[in-house]
């Protein structure tokens, strides 16, 4: 808890500082930006924070979202598929993914890191070779689908405010996914597992399974998230679409408390941690900080955040040990 | 033997705390010219904490250690070497994809125009190993050696250094009985030529035939010393346990129920050329001995379904079985307590309540697969009373208990599941006397309950304390068993050194 409350404060201190110095950023306009593309990311780093809790990595999330957000486009209007299937489709597409993914991660016992960057190359391939390498777009056809990301809910008494479509649908998956890892024994596996996986191993618990379905929801929030980018810009491009999204979703992960070394996670933190990485991007843009230095800032801002996460875990780690060993003298 | 006024290697007052345990207090010892000491305690005495001080591996909170009269400080493993201690870990510590020179020169490397001397190193090594007599190329690789032969190469390097204290830990608990006669030929060898050896050791008759002189430690203090003369059996026994050994071991009789384990035909991959055969009764604990590679650990892990047996039945209260994983095991009632505490047995990073309900979680579930964290509260809140768990409170990370009280949790996780056949594999590793008291007490305790009770310990004490029946493996089959009127120590040695049965 106290990991999501210096993520919070850094999210809160970024926003103060860029509306003090710039007027363009507390707009309805700017505000309702962020929170969609927050919204976005968001969807993808939860589904990254599964695979990190299990201890693993999932470098092909950018390639995923290219493949599902060429196909569908590809199977609606240069195919003719109905939406219904089209969308079936490419989710279990998504499943799919995941699956083979945590198949050879587990049974193979091929490490995560070679598997899903293999996976990176491969899926960005076939994106570009399936679809002829063009770029596609729903045309106007697809008003009713693409609301899904360009939708706009009213807010009741709030004129020039509305509350963007993908909040609400990353709001739908974050309450799911924060029951999965802290109210059911599956969430429980994944975090003991992630910490130890022989220990879990001999408590009974069905690893591989475990490790498997973090892949599988990992692959099928890319490939949702894969669809929202693609439906929101009306505009892909098999080469580039959602290219280096994997290092934003890691990096909110990270940013939201998920450890690395696995084990350790919160859904709110990664959401937050998604918002950071989108505020903090949206306020060099708005600063008129050169854009050159982007990728610099962002990761400062992500190694002080890191830094500071292990000087306070270290903290409380000597505090426990002092506290044990005074129940130990006092037995 | 030499009788030099001043002591080679001298220990004052030497203590050491760890978070919640004490494990060394006010402790010396010396260590006389070309002298074997043999230090003993049982497991958590402090010997090894001792002797991981004296090699630089850790720092003593406080005393003096004097070489030769004159005080020095060894803050390092290269301080140690600098003053010619060596430690001999019992895991040996060899790079083992390297040759037996590059090993014995790992670190120190001979140069030639800032290259690598080839030669001179393959020279120097052949002078080396003759010291003690092992015959192999310096060439060979270490991985292509017998572990004996491993441990000799390891005395090699440390002689290469001109070591004059040479520590060595548990050397014997992986030979067979002729690589130990071998190595004790090393020893005397050494001896003669004025190097001083302290040796730890759970085998009271090879401390016999070896020391010149023994110092026992007990609850992290000095328990007393023997001269030459002294050294018997029972006196080392009385010193380690430092109270009556039947209170300390409180077996009591009691008539073992119906075959709960039965293990028939049964090959694990680890040793896929013999086939093992035993049982144990309910109410009965039996107890698994053999030098530490015998495959006891191995077998243990295909009863508990870690590994997947290549052949044969594993039959639970008269039920044929058929694991391909721990849960299998554990939903026919098994459990075991791992050797690895830290590696397999807990999830150090998580607390006590979320260690102790991880195995139950999907017995306890409610519909949809939803947590009953009442449920693991009150398993908690009930293990931690009934065993003794020394925490704040079950939030408490497990990582900060000490080392007994983490067995503790690790026990707890089991009987919540109330298990019919329990494993242990050397369940009292690395724990204060306490806490081994209460180990066993609660051994004996689910015994009388009805469990069935199998376990590993290379601490002959333990095996000699605790067993209505002793099964020995050697080399990967069961060598013999022992009934509990015909068990000693030389009869499981016999047995666990590739003897048969008499």
């Amino acid at each position: 808890m106290k990991k999501i409350l210096g993520i919070f404060g850094l999210l809160v201190a970024i926003c103060v500082f860029t509306s003090l110095k710039s007027p363009n950023f507390l707009t309805a306009y700017n505000i309702q930006n962020l929170i969609r593309w927050t919204a976005l990311f968001g969807i993808i780093s939860i589904g990254v924070a599964f695979v990190i809790i299990t201890g693993g990595i999932d470098l092909s999330i950018g390639s995923v979202i290219g493949l599902t957000g060429s196909i569908m486009p590809f199977l609606l209007v240069k195919h003719g598929w109905s939406v219904g299937p089209a969308l079936a489709a490419v989710i279990g597409l998504s499943v799919l993914i995941g699956l083979a993914h945590g198949l050879l991660i587990t049974k193979l016992k091929l490490q995560s890191f070679v598997v899903t960057l293999c996976g990176l190359l491969i899926y960005r391939g076939l994106a570009r070779w399936g679809t002829g390498d063009k770029t596609m777009g729903f045309g106007s056809d697809y008003d009713g689908l693409r609301k899904l990301a360009t939708g706009k809910i009213p807010v009741p008494g709030v004129e020039s405010f509305t509350i963007p479509m993908p909040c609400l649908i990353l709001l739908i998956l974050a309450i799911l996914a924060a029951i999965f890892l802290n109210k059911t024994i599956w969430g429980r596996y994944m975090l003991a597992l992630g910490r130890n996986r022989e220990a879990a191993l001999y408590s009974g618990i069905d690893t591989d399974k475990m490790e498997i379905l973090a892949y599988v929801i990992c692959s099928t929030c890319a490939g949702i998230g894969g669809l929202l980018f693609a439906l929101d810009i009306n505009s892909v491009q098999p080469s580039g679409h959602g290219s280096f999204y994997e290092l934003y979703a890691i990096a909110a992960a990270v940013l939201g408390g998920c450890s690395l070394r696995g084990g350790e996670g919160s859904i709110l933190g990664v959401v937050i941690g998604a918002a950071v990485m989108r505020v903090l991007y949206n306020s060099i843009n708005i600063l008129g900080i050169p854009t050159q230095l982007e990728f610099a800032i962002i990761g400062i801002v992500i190694l002080l955040g890191v830094i500071a996460d292990e000087l306070v875990k270290r903290y409380a780690a000597k505090r426990a040990a002092i506290v044990q060993a005074k129940v130990a003298e006092s037995s | 033997m030499s009788d030099t006024k001043t002591p080679l290697l001298e220990v004052r007052g030497m203590s050491k705390r760890f978070p919640g345990v004490r494990a060394l207090h006010e402790v010396s010892l010396t260590l006389g010219h070309g002298e074997v000491l043999a230090v003993l305690g049982e497991n958590g005495a402090g010997k090894s904490t001792l002797m991981k001080i004296l090699a630089g591996v850790q720092p003593a909170d406080s005393g003096e250690l004097l070489l030769d009269g004159k005080a020095v400080i060894i803050n390092s493993v290269q301080a140690a070497l600098d003053h010619h201690v060596a430690l001999i870990h019992q895991e040996l510590n060899l790079a083992d994809n390297l040759s037996v020179a590059a090993n014995i020169y790992l670190g120190r490397e001979l140069l030639k125009f800032g290259l690598l001397d080839r030669q001179a190193m393959m020279a120097g090594t052949r002078v080396e190993l003759k010291k003690v007599g092992l015959e192999v190329t310096p060439g060979a690789l270490v991985s292509s050696l017998s572990i004996g032969q491993q441990q000799l190469v390891e005395i090699a390097k440390a002689l290469s250094i001109n070591a004059k204290v040479l520590i060595m830990d548990e050397p014997t608990s992986s030979l067979s009985a002729q690589e130990t006669q071998r190595l004790f030929t090393v020893v005397n060898d050494l001896r003669d030529r004025g190097v001083s050896i302290i040796y730890i050791s759970h085998r009271l008759g090879e401390v016999k035939e070896l020391a010149d002189r023994v110092t026992v430690l007990r609850d992290g203090e000095n328990a007393g010393d023997l001269h030459r003369d002294e050294i018997d059996h029972d006196a080392m026994v009385r010193l380690m346990v430092g109270r009556d050994v039947s209170q300390f071991y409180a077996r009591k009789q009691h008539v073992p129920g119906e075959v709960m384990l039965q293990v028939e035909d049964l090959v694990t991959s680890a040793h896929p050329q013999h086939e093992l055969n035993f049982s144990v009764r309910s109410g009965e604990i039996v107890g698994l001995s053999g030098l530490v590679g015998a495959g006891r650990t191995e077998m243990l892990q295909v009863l508990f379904g870690v590994d997947v047996a290549l052949a044969g039945q594993i039959r639970v209260a008269g039920e044929v079985t058929d694991f391909s994983s721990p849960r299998d095991a554990i939903g026919a009632g098994i459990a075991l307590v791992p050797e690895d505490r830290k590696a397999q047995g807990l999830v150090l990073g998580m607390s006590v309540t979320h260690n102790i309900g991880l195995p139950g979680l999907r017995r306890h579930q409610r519909p949809c697969g939803f947590r009953n964290g009442e449920q693991e509260d009150r398993d908690t809140e009930e293990m931690i009373r009934e065993l003794r768990v020394r925490t704040p409170g079950p939030g408490q990370i497990s990582q900060y208990l000490s080392g007994g009280n983490q067995q503790k949790v690790v026990i707890g996780k089991w009987l919540s599941l109330r298990p019919r056949v329990l494993l242990l594999d050397e369940p009292t590793r690395g724990i204060d006397v306490g806490a081994r008291q209460e180990i066993y007490a609660l051994m004996e305790d689910l015994a009388a309950k009805g469990v069935a009770v199998l376990f590993v310990s290379s601490e002959m004490e333990e095996i000699l304390g605790m067993s209505d029946r002793t099964l020995v493996m050697h080399e990967g089959r069961i060598s013999g068993e022992l009934l509990r009127d015909e068990l000693s120590e030389q009869a499981v040695m016999h047995l666990a050194t590739g003897g048969s049965a008499a």
